[in-house]
């Protein structure tokens, strides 16, 4: 399975960039995610992730996220995206009272339409309630950005979950957005019941989604209010040392087919092969994982962004499932340039299927 | 061809030793005080720089308790989830143990990541050893020093040369380790300000962005005094040089004349003298800037507890070596070099080839120059006066002092010629007369060094007047304005009116400290309460005040201002004073040395109406002298108060004296430095003239007087002159003493000090201006006691 490589960019890039990490980070993986974990828990194959407990951070790993990415589009049909990412890394295993915890959060909030690209970021440390997540009732934020459970909880398909129905919210002085989400089907775990692989070494992570989201909401762009409505997908994913110390950054999609089905696929870049993973999602929320080799992925073009040569259009095939689609940027400059810099926007798919998603691209330089 | 011509020139130099010697002392010395100051000011000012830098305290705003408590951490989460731009700081003193000579370093905690990016200055961000409660503190040379030699030792040190001296920053999590509490201190606001339509939970209150705090403003003063009195120095150094090239260049006229005359063209000549000029400037600017370094690295230790005391700005107490003002040390050195050697290149330029020279000759200024140098002295005088009359600002005060300096050296030699004037008809007998008439004779070779005399001994009585009389003015206001025995600072409001519970039964009265601040006349200040009590009504020290001034302050009808206030807004008895809250008129001033903010007193009800906020957390206690020690000691243990809590009187004044000592160090050793000079300056001439001299001398030799005896007269009339000038400066000392006093403090500290006169210091004065001048009479007159009498013979066989 996969995960989500620019999450980890960006979560150990705060601690590289913002702690001045001793390590030079083309040996070390990108952004210093290859470090070895001391001290940190690994990733256990044998663990069974438990709900609501496992919604809530994980301080014994080094770092996690609470991903979630949306493919929107306005009353007057205007395609959109919105992303909305709150990162954990821990200085030290554990956690402690007050100032004295080595948690770190970090915030990261983007609006993409066909012609802009806004983005913000924020900073925490945890201990103190700035920032943090909860398990049970939900709820994950920092400063006045979060991401929190509706009470009570509403039924749908497949039982009850504590991430069934959110509110989100961000807001920078360029733009804003406040967002309904309800999900139309179940959890979804990656890998082998959510211990997911990456790299032939063994590295891997504990990685689980909501890829079902029916999204409703407001946007603001400049001083611009618009409704919004689509699809969200959430990612959580938690590991100490997801990459292998030779990959230097990968590709990963998030694609939400005309038919229901989900994709996600990923491909991390090592200078050899590569090594790729993926989860087949049916529309009733059936996960099958996509082994390494199971899927291939080819740069087709590339755009100068921000001052770096980066895909802008990929082709993407699963042979197994009769897939062979072009993935083409809505917005070519969708770049976050944060303390760790990388590029994530909507995308749309032509070809043996149709359908939109989210696509990030980490590494490039 | 030039090295032959340098050669022969500068041979002068060898058989000259003397001369030479007194050449780059005084371009050394000169050199040497001007880079001495402005070393002084460099170091300054880039630690002002620095400090004003910290935190963006110059630019952006705070968030702070109301009771000047500190920030409960959940009050300061609350505002960030509220959308608040803000960011933490735990702040405190950090004790140092006596080995490293004990005092306080403030700490200093921020949070890196909320950190706004105007405050980043610090920038420990990129530090991996911070976002820990193990981070070691981070600091400036000689305070990470203390720091780590402090025991038991808070945290390890690491030396950061961008941070200000005094301070240490760290990690928050590092500072609520050491201090003991989590609570921020206060909240740096980001620039962009509140979120739209935000409101500051009750106990917060914001305090806007202090440019005052930018120490820069405030004691540009004292640096301006400074660089005068370097200039002064500086220009008395030149007079040395100036009679130095003078005199080598007429003793060479005839050298000159000889290689004009075997075919060395004008333009090389003048090249080789540049040339030579250029080296001594080079040699002396080298050895007056390191001398200069070795003067700055003296005083700067009192510069920078003066600055400390009085403006609340941290210096660092040692030097660093800058490039740039090595630099402009050797620059000012050849400027002033070609300066003071250029009338000897203009006279060289204009010498004819075949007229015979007369060594002499040059250093005789005739009556008409004499009467042309006065009236330039004159006109000095006036355009000073006129700067004085119509200018503004420090810089006027200083145009006066400069055209009083200036007029007063130009018109002495003409005051000291009419004064020997009177001495020859008032003479009688034929020694007494020629004793006067060569003094006179001589008077335009010494009156470079007599006008250099002059400006030191004028400049020593008008500093030290001023001195002294702050000096008596600063301790009876201190006597009068610190009349409780005991002042407290409580931790909150509450424990304040716990303290005052505890105290009623056994002191005689508890007077609040109520203080506010506010903008007043468009500069931030401060606004106290004042109870009416008889504390007051009896001691407080009033400069102006109306009819029933304490009834009506006490009525709020009213307020006092401080005499800062008074000067600066210029203000008069019945002028309304701008107030939240509505104006209130000038009842009183009030004077208030060393405070450099303006300050508006009102009566406690006033008080409470407009400035209800104001935290009331400290105490004036009045109790009997003797018993303030143990009153102090048991309220201090009663309820476990910091040390810094509570202060006698008797503490206040001592630190105030001592604060108010080392800032005239610095003036003072000056002043001694420029006296010294002076003495090189007459030394130098003397030296000069001595070469000279021999030719009026040789005849009264002849005339049947020893050589002891014109020894002694050499030695007579070099006190005479020192006497005269002495007397001639004495006013000159005292009208700078009164510019300094009633203008130039004036505009720099905002008050006015009575002037106060001390006799004695003067005749102390008059005294070491005569030693000085003795002693540098000494040697030369030595000489000539011991010159073989065939060289006074030859002076006749000479004769050109």
């Amino acid at each position: 399975m996969n995960d989500n490589p620019t999450r980890r960019a960006a979560l150990l890039g705060l601690a590289a960039a913002t702690l001045g990490s001793p390590y030079p980070v083309a040996a070390q993986g990108f952004a210093g995610l290859g470090q070895t974990a001391d001290g940190f828990a690994l990733p256990d194959p044998a663990y069974r992730m438990h709900f609501p407990a496992d919604h809530g951070p994980h301080p014994d790993f080094r770092i996690e996220w609470w991903y979630l990415t949306a493919t929107l589009h306005t009353a007057d049909a205007m395609p959109c995206g919105v992303q909305w990412t709150l990162f954990r890394t821990a200085l030290a295993a554990g956690e402690a009272d007050g100032w004295h915890s080595p948690q770190l959060w970090m915030a990261h909030a983007a609006v993409t339409t066909p012609t802009r690209h806004l983005f913000a970021e924020k900073l925490a440390r945890g201990g103190i309630g700035q920032a943090g997540a909860q398990a049970s009732p939900f709820t994950a934020w920092i400063d006045d950005w979060h991401m929190t459970a509706k009470k009570p909880a509403q039924p749908h398909i497949s039982g009850h979950d504590a991430l069934d129905a959110l509110v989100v919210h961000a807001g920078s002085a360029h733009f804003g957005y406040d967002l309904h989400l309800t999900a139309q089907g179940p959890l979804i775990a990656h890998g082998q019941a959510g211990h997911s692989v990456k790299s032939g070494a063994g590295q891997a992570s504990h990685y689980y989604s909501q890829p079902f989201y029916r999204v409703e909401g407001r946007l603001q762009i400049g001083g611009a209010e618009m409704a919004v409505s689509g699809d969200g997908w959430l990612d959580r994913e938690w590991s100490s040392q997801p990459l292998a110390p030779d990959q230097t950054g990968w590709d990963w999609f998030a694609l939400v087919l005309a038919d229901g089905t989900r994709l996600m696929a990923f491909g991390l870049r090592d200078g050899g092969a590569g090594y790729t993973s993926g989860t087949w999602i049916t529309p009733d929320g059936q996960a099958t994982a996509l082994a390494n080799g199971a899927l291939s992925l080819a740069a087709l073009a590339h755009s100068r962004v921000a001052d770096r040569q980066i895909p802008t259009q990929w082709r993407l095939r699963v042979p197994a499932r009769g897939m062979d689609v072009v993935v083409t940027a809505l917005n070519l400059q969708a770049f976050n340039a944060t303390i760790v810099p990388y590029w994530e926007g909507p995308v749309d798919l032509t070809g043996s299927h149709l359908g939109r998603g989210y696509l990030e691209m980490t590494g490039y330089d | 061809m030039i090295g032959v011509v340098f050669g022969a020139i500068a041979s002068h130099w060898r058989r000259n030793r003397v001369q030479l010697a007194m050449l780059l002392v005084g371009l050394a010395l000169a050199t040497a005080l001007w880079s001495g100051v402005q070393a002084i000011n460099t170091e300054a000012r880039a630690a002002y720089d620095q400090a004003a830098r910290t935190l963006g305290q110059d630019h952006l705003a705070r968030i702070v308790a109301k009771d000047a408590g500190t920030i409960p951490l959940g009050a300061y989460v609350a505002l960030r989830r509220a959308g608040w731009s803000v960011s933490p700081v735990i702040e405190g003193s950090l004790r140092l143990s006596p080995e490293v000579g004990g005092g306080r370093v403030r700490l200093v905690g921020i949070e890196p990541l909320s950190l706004p990016d105007g405050a980043r200055s610090i920038n420990l961000g990129g530090n991996p050893a911070l976002l820990r409660s193990t981070a070691p503190l981070f600091a400036a040379p000689q305070t990470a020093t203390r720091l780590a030699r402090t025991t038991p030792a808070p945290a390890p040190t690491q030396i950061d040369t961008t941070l200000p001296e005094g301070v240490a920053f760290t990690d928050i999590a590092t500072a609520a380790r050491i201090l003991g509490r989590e609570n921020p201190s206060f909240l740096i606001l980001d620039a962009a300000g509140p979120p739209p339509g935000a409101a500051l939970p009750t106990g917060l209150v914001l305090r806007p962005a202090d440019p005052s705090a930018d120490p820069a403003g405030l004691t540009a003063s004292f640096h301006l005094n400074l660089t005068a009195f370097g200039f002064l120095a500086f220009a008395v150094g030149l007079f040395i040089v100036h009679s130095a090239i003078g005199i080598a260049f007429e003793q060479r006229r005839a050298l000159m004349r000889t290689l004009r005359a075997l075919g060395v063209p004008l333009h090389l000549l003048m090249l080789a003298m540049g040339l030579e000029l250029g080296l001594l400037g080079l040699l002396g600017g080298l050895a007056g800037v390191g001398l200069g370094y070795g003067v700055a690295g003296a005083l700067l230790p009192d510069v920078a507890a003066t600055l400390r005391g009085l403006y609340g700005a941290e210096v660092p107490g040692t030097l660093s070596l800058r490039p740039v003002w090595w630099l402009a040390g050797l620059a000012i050195a050849l400027a002033g070099t070609g300066l003071a050697g250029a009338q000897a290149l203009w006279r060289l330029w204009q010498m004819p080839v075949l007229v015979s020279a007369h060594p002499e000759a040059a250093l005789r200024t005739g009556a008409r120059g004499l009467r042309l140098q006065a009236l330039a002295g004159l006109s000095a005088a006036l355009l000073g006066g006129a700067a004085g009359l119509w200018g503004e600002g420090l810089w006027a005060g200083f145009g006066l002092l400069a055209g009083l300096l200036l007029g007063a050296a130009l018109i002495l030699p003409m005051g000291l010629a009419l004064a020997l004037g009177a001495a020859i008809r008032l003479a009688h007998g034929v020694r007494a007369d020629w004793f006067w008439a060569d003094t006179r004779q001589q008077l335009p070779g010494l009156s470079l060094a007599l006008m250099a005399l002059m400006l030191a001994l004028a400049a020593n009585i008008g500093v030290g007047s001023m001195v002294a009389s702050f000096r008596q003015t600063f301790d009876g206001w201190l006597d009068r304005r610190l009349v409780a025995e005991v002042y407290v600072t409580a931790r909150s409001e509450a424990e304040a009116d716990a303290m005052r519970d505890w105290l009623n039964p056994q002191v005689d009265a508890i007077l609040p400290i109520w203080r506010a601040e506010t903008m007043l006349a468009g500069q931030p200040g401060d606004v106290y309460a004042m109870a009416d009590h008889a504390t007051y009504r009896d001691h407080w020290p009033m400069l102006a005040t109306a009819p029933d001034v304490w009834d009506r302050l006490a009525l709020g009808e009213g307020v006092l201002i401080n005499e800062q206030f008074w000067h600066r807004a210029n203000l008069r008895l019945g002028a309304p004073v701008d107030l939240p809250g509505g104006a209130l008129p000038v009842l009183g001033v009030y004077s208030d040395y060393g405070n450099p903010r303006v300050q508006v007193m009102i009566g406690l009800d006033q008080m409470a109406a407009r400035f209800g906020d104001a935290p009331r957390t400290r105490l004036a206690v009045r109790v009997a002298p003797d018993r303030a020690p143990e009153i102090a000691q048991s309220l201090t243990q009663h309820f476990a108060l910091p040390d810094d809590a509570v202060v006698t009187q008797a503490a206040v004044k001592a630190v105030s004296r001592a604060i108010f000592e080392r800032t005239f160090t610095v003036t003072s050793a000056l002043n001694v430095l420029t006296l010294g000079v002076a003495g090189v300056a007459m030394l130098a001439s003397l030296v000069s003239l001595s070469a000279v001299r021999l030719p009026h001398l040789a005849p009264a030799w002849a005339a049947g007087i020893g050589r002891n005896a014109l020894a002694g007269y050499e030695l007579a009339r070099m006190l005479a002159l020192a006497a005269l000038t002495f007397v001639a400066a004495l006013p000159v000392g005292l009208a700078l003493a009164w510019v300094l006093l009633a203008v130039i403090n004036v505009e720099a500290f905002g008050w006015r000090l009575p002037m106060i006169l001390f006799p004695a210091d003067w005749l102390r004065l008059g005294a070491l201006a005569l030693l000085a001048a003795g002693l540098a009479a000494l040697w030369p007159a030595y000489r000539l006691a011991r010159r073989p009498a065939a060289d006074l013979v030859k002076v006749f066989s000479n004769e050109r």
